[in-house]
C-alpha cells in the first residue's frame, strides 16, 4: 500500500501489439471518462482516464500506442518506449505495465512481454478476447502460463458485460502487494539472435500452456476467401466505399433538415425579438445563421466516422490495405497509407495525424502531401450545396441518383488526383531512396462492440463540436463584420454589402478568379473559407443574406441558382476539389513535418491545381453552353 | 524432380504461390531486395514472428502481379510485399 499512500493516485499502462484489442479494453474499463490529448512536443495522441478499483484506489490508465518491440520505430512506438522506460519528463513513470493479448494469437505477444520483463517495472498479462479463445476450443493453462512467464496473468473480454471484474479485482491484489524499490531496466534493443531466442522461449511457453484445438477456427479463412479475392475482394471494397458515401450523402439528410429548420426558427424568433439594427443583425446572420449552417453537417461527420469505426473495428482497415497496396504501390504509396488517406474523407487533419503509423519518413511525406486532396467532410457542405441548387434530382440508367453520382465523381476526381500526385511526387523527390517496406498483421474478424464504436464517434462529434464552437463561431464573426461594416452612407441607393470591407476584397480578387468564372461573392466567400472550408458556405449565406434582406438567408441554394451560372457553379467544385482552403490543415502538416517547406509546398501545388482546374471546367463548360 | 528431393529444398517464400505450404528454414535478409538495410528487415520479420521452424502457408495474393501476399505463419496471418518475402527461405 505504501505506492498507493505515497501520491494517491496510481500509474498504470496498458502496452501491447496492434490488433490486441487494446483500446477497445480501454474504453470497456474507462467508458467516456477518457480524455484525448496529444503528447506536449509531438502529434502522438495520449489517452487516459482515471478509474476507480474496486476497493477504491485510483488509478491513472494510459493506452500506450501499440508496439511490435521497444525498440521505437515511428513516433508513435517512441512515445510508448519512453513511457514504458520512464523517460518521458511530462509522464509519471507507470507503477504497473498491462501488457494486452489476443488469447487467441499470443505468439508475438509473448515474445513482447520477455522484452517487457527486462524494463523491471511490474508487469500483468491480460489475456484478452478470452471469450473468443474458448469458444474456438483454445486451451489456456493460467496458472502454467503465470509460472512459465513469472508474472501474474488474468482473463478479460472487453467486449462483454462484466468481463473485465478479473482484471479489475487482480489490479487491486497488486496494489495490496505493491513493494517500493523496483529492479533496474536491463532493456536495451534487442538483436536479431536475442528476438529469435525470445520468440523460441514464447513458442516453448505456448506449446506448454495452450493447447490448440483439434479443429481450428476457419471462420475468418472463409470470409477472407471473399474479401480478399483479388477481384471479388476489389469490388467489394470499391461497393463500400459507395455504399458509405450515398450513406452519408442520403441518410443524414433527414437529420440536416431538421438541424436547418430549427436554427431557422431561432433566427425568425430572435429577430421578432430585438430591435431593429446592428444587433439583430448580428445574432440573426452572423451568429445563429452562422454557427447552424456548419452544425447541419454534424449527421454526415458522424455517419462517416460510424463507417471508418465500425471498418476497423470490424478488421477490414488491415484488409483494405493489402487489397490496395499494389494499387496504390503504382502511385508510390503505401498499403497502409490507405488508412490515413481514408480517415481523410473525414478530415484530413486526423488523417495526417493518421500518417504515424507509416514508420517510414518518405512514405508519410508522401502520404502528408497527398491527404488534403482526399475530400474530407468540409468539403460536403460545399458540394451539397451547390449540387442540390445545380443538379436535377433525377434518376440515371433507374438506379443511381444524379447528384449522388456527380458527388462519387468528385470524390473520384480527388483520389485520382491523389494518386496523379503521388506518383509525380515519387518521380520527383524519391529518385534515388529504394521502396519500404509492407508488412501487417491482418486480424481475425470480430463483430464490432456498439459502445466502444459510440465511444470513438462521440469523441469525434464533441472535437468538430468544438471547432465549430471556437474558430469557425469567430470566423462567422469576422465575416459578418467584414460584410457589414463600413455602413452605407446616407441615402445609399445600392445593397447595404456593396460599400462593406468584404466587397472591397472580393473586387480585390476579382480580377484574379475572375478567368475561373467567379464573382466577388464568391471571392470574399473564399476568404473566411481559409479558416474551414464549409464555412465558406456559411459565408455566402451571410453575404448574400445581408445583400438580399433576412429572407433569402433561408433559402441559399436556391439564391445561388439565380445569380450563378452552370458554369461557374462547376467551376467551384472544381476548386474545392484542389484548394488548399484549410488553415487548420496547414498548421498540422507544419507540424507533422516539421518544416515550413512541406506546408509551403502543399500550399503551392493544390493552389496551381486549383485555379487550372477550375479555369478549365468554366470554359469547357462555357463553351458547351453552360455558361 | 521428385517429392522428397524437393523437400529438402530451400527456396525464398517470394517465388511461391498461393496454396504453398510449409516451415521456415532460414531467414537470409542479405539477399532480399528490400528498401530497409538487411538487418533491420531480419528484426522486424522476426518481430512478426517469422523464426525457423515456424509452420508457413500463402493464403491470399493480390491482384497486380499476385502482390502481396497473405502468410499464416503459425497462428496468425502477416501481409507482406514478395520482395520482403524473398527474405524468408522455406521448405
Amino acid at each position: 500500500m505504501s505506492a498507493a499512500t505515497g501520491s494517491n493516485i496510481l500509474h498504470f499502462a496498458l502496452v501491447g501489439t496492434p490488433n490486441s484489442g487494446k483500446t477497445a479494453l480501454f474504453n470497456a474499463i474507462t467508458g467516456s471518462r477518457q480524455k484525448v490529448a496529444n503528447y506536449p512536443g509531438v502529434t502522438v495522441e495520449r489517452k487516459a482516464g482515471i478509474i476507480q478499483t474496486p476497493s477504491g484506489h485510483r488509478v491513472n490508465l494510459t493506452d500506450l500506442p501499440g508496439t511490435y518491440s521497444l525498440r521505437g520505430r515511428s513516433p508513435d512506438e517512441e512515445i510508448t518506449r519512453d513511457i514504458v522506460l520512464g523517460r518521458l519528463a511530462s509522464e509519471a513513470p507507470p507503477d504497473l505495465l498491462l501488457c494486452v493479448a489476443d488469447a487467441t494469437n499470443l505468439r508475438i505477444a509473448l515474445r513482447l512481454v520477455i522484452e517487457l520483463k527486462q524494463v523491471g517495472c511490474p508487469l500483468m498479462l491480460v489475456l484478452n478476447m478470452i471469450d473468443i479463445a474458448r469458444h474456438r476450443g483454445i486451451d489456456i493453462d493460467l496458472k502454467k502460463l503465470s509460472q512459465e512467464l513469472g508474472i501474474p496473468v488474468v482473463t478479460s473480454a472487453a467486449v462483454r458485460r462484466g468481463g473485465t471484474e478479473d482484471l479489475m479485482r487482480r489490479m487491486d491484489e497488486i496494489i495490496a502487494n505493491f513493494k517500493r524499490g523496483e529492479n533496474a531496466s536491463t532493456w536495451k534493443p534487442p538483436t536479431s539472435t536475442e528476438l529469435r531466442a525470445a520468440q523460441r522461449e514464447a513458442d516453448r511457453i505456448i506449446r506448454a500452456a495452450v493447447s490448440q484445438p483439434a479443429r481450428p477456427d476457419t471462420r475468418t479463412g472463409k470470409i477472407d476467401a471473399v474479401l480478399l479475392h483479388p477481384v471479388a475482394g476489389l469490388l467489394i471494397l470499391l461497393c463500400v466505399l459507395f455504399v458509405m458515401f450515398q450513406a452519408v450523402f442520403a441518410w443524414a439528410k433527414p437529420v440536416m433538415d431538421l438541424i436547418s429548420v430549427g436554427f431557422d426558427w431561432l433566427g425568425v424568433q430572435t429577430h421578432d425579438l430585438l430591435p431593429e439594427g446592428l444587433l439583430q443583425s448580428f445574432i440573426q446572420n452572423g451568429v445563429i445563421s452562422g454557427v447552424g449552417n456548419v452544425i447541419v453537417f454534424l449527421p454526415q461527420i458522424l455517419i462517416l466516422f460510424l463507417f471508418i469505426l465500425l471498418l476497423e473495428d470490424l478488421g477490414y482497415m488491415a484488409r483494405a490495405a493489402f487489397l490496395m497496396d499494389r494499387v496504390m504501390g503504382g502511385a508510390g504509396l503505401h498499403g497502409r497509407a490507405f488508412i490515413p488517406l481514408l480517415s481523410s474523407f473525414a478530415c484530413a487533419i486526423p488523417g495526417i495525424m493518421a500518417t504515424r503509423v507509416i514508420d517510414n519518413r518518405r512514405d508519410r511525406l508522401t502520404t502528408i502531401l497527398v491527404a488534403p486532396l482526399m475530400t474530407c467532410s468540409a468539403r460536403i457542405p460545399v458540394y451539397t450545396l451547390i449540387i442540390s441548387a445545380f443538379i436535377p434530382n433525377k434518376t440515371v440508367w433507374n438506379w443511381f441518383g444524379l447528384q449522388g453520382l456527380v458527388m462519387f465523381g468528385l470524390y473520384a476526381a480527388g483520389i485520382v488526383s491523389a494518386l496523379a500526385v503521388a506518383f509525380v511526387a515519387n518521380h520527383f523527390f524519391w529518385r534515388e531512396s529504394a521502396t519500404p517496406p509492407f508488412m501487417l498483421e491482418l486480424p481475425d474478424y470480430k463483430v464490432p462492440r456498439v459502445r466502444s464504436v459510440a465511444i470513438g464517434v462521440y469523441t469525434r462529434a464533441v472535437m468538430f463540436l468544438k471547432r465549430a464552437g471556437t474558430t469557425i463561431f469567430s470566423m462567422m464573426v469576422l465575416i459578418w463584420f467584414l460584410a457589414s461594416f463600413p455602413r452605407p452612407p446616407e441615402g445609399a441607393t445600392a445593397p447595404a454589402i456593396d460599400y462593406s470591407l468584404a466587397a472591397i476584397l472580393g473586387r480585390w480578387l476579382e480580377p484574379v478568379l475572375a478567368p475561373v468564372g467567379f464573382n466577388w461573392h464568391i471571392d470574399v466567400a473564399l476568404i473566411p473559407g481559409m479558416a474551414a472550408r464549409e464555412v465558406a458556405v456559411a459565408a455566402l449565406g451571410t453575404v448574400y443574406a445581408i445583400e438580399g434582406g433576412k429572407e433569402a438567408a433561408a433559402q441559399i441554394g436556391q439564391m445561388l441558382a439565380s445569380q450563378w451560372s452552370l458554369a461557374t457553379a462547376l467551376a467551384l467544385l472544381a476548386w474545392y476539389i484542389f484548394a488548399p482552403q484549410c488553415a487548420s490543415t496547414l498548421a498540422v502538416i507544419k507540424r507533422e513535418t516539421g518544416s515550413w517547406k512541406w506546408m509551403a509546398l502543399t500550399f503551392g501545388y493544390m493552389l496551381s491545381l486549383a485555379y487550372i482546374a477550375s479555369f478549365i471546367t468554366f470554359h469547357v463548360a462555357v463553351a458547351l453552353g453552360a455558361g | 524432380m521428385s517429392d522428397r528431393h524437393r523437400a529438402q529444398q530451400r527456396v525464398p517464400l517470394g517465388v511461391e504461390r498461393k496454396g504453398f505450404r510449409g516451415h521456415i528454414d532460414a531467414i537470409a535478409a542479405y539477399d532480399a531486395p528490400s528498401g530497409i538495410p538487411p538487418a533491420e528487415l531480419e528484426r522486424r520479420l522476426l518481430e512478426l514472428g517469422f523464426v525457423e521452424g515456424a509452420k508457413i502457408e500463402i493464403l491470399h495474393e493480390g491482384l497486380v502481379g499476385r502482390d502481396p501476399i497473405a502468410v499464416r505463419v503459425n497462428h496468425a496471418t502477416i501481409a507482406l510485399r514478395r520482395r520482403e518475402a524473398m527474405a524468408i527461405l522455406v521448405s
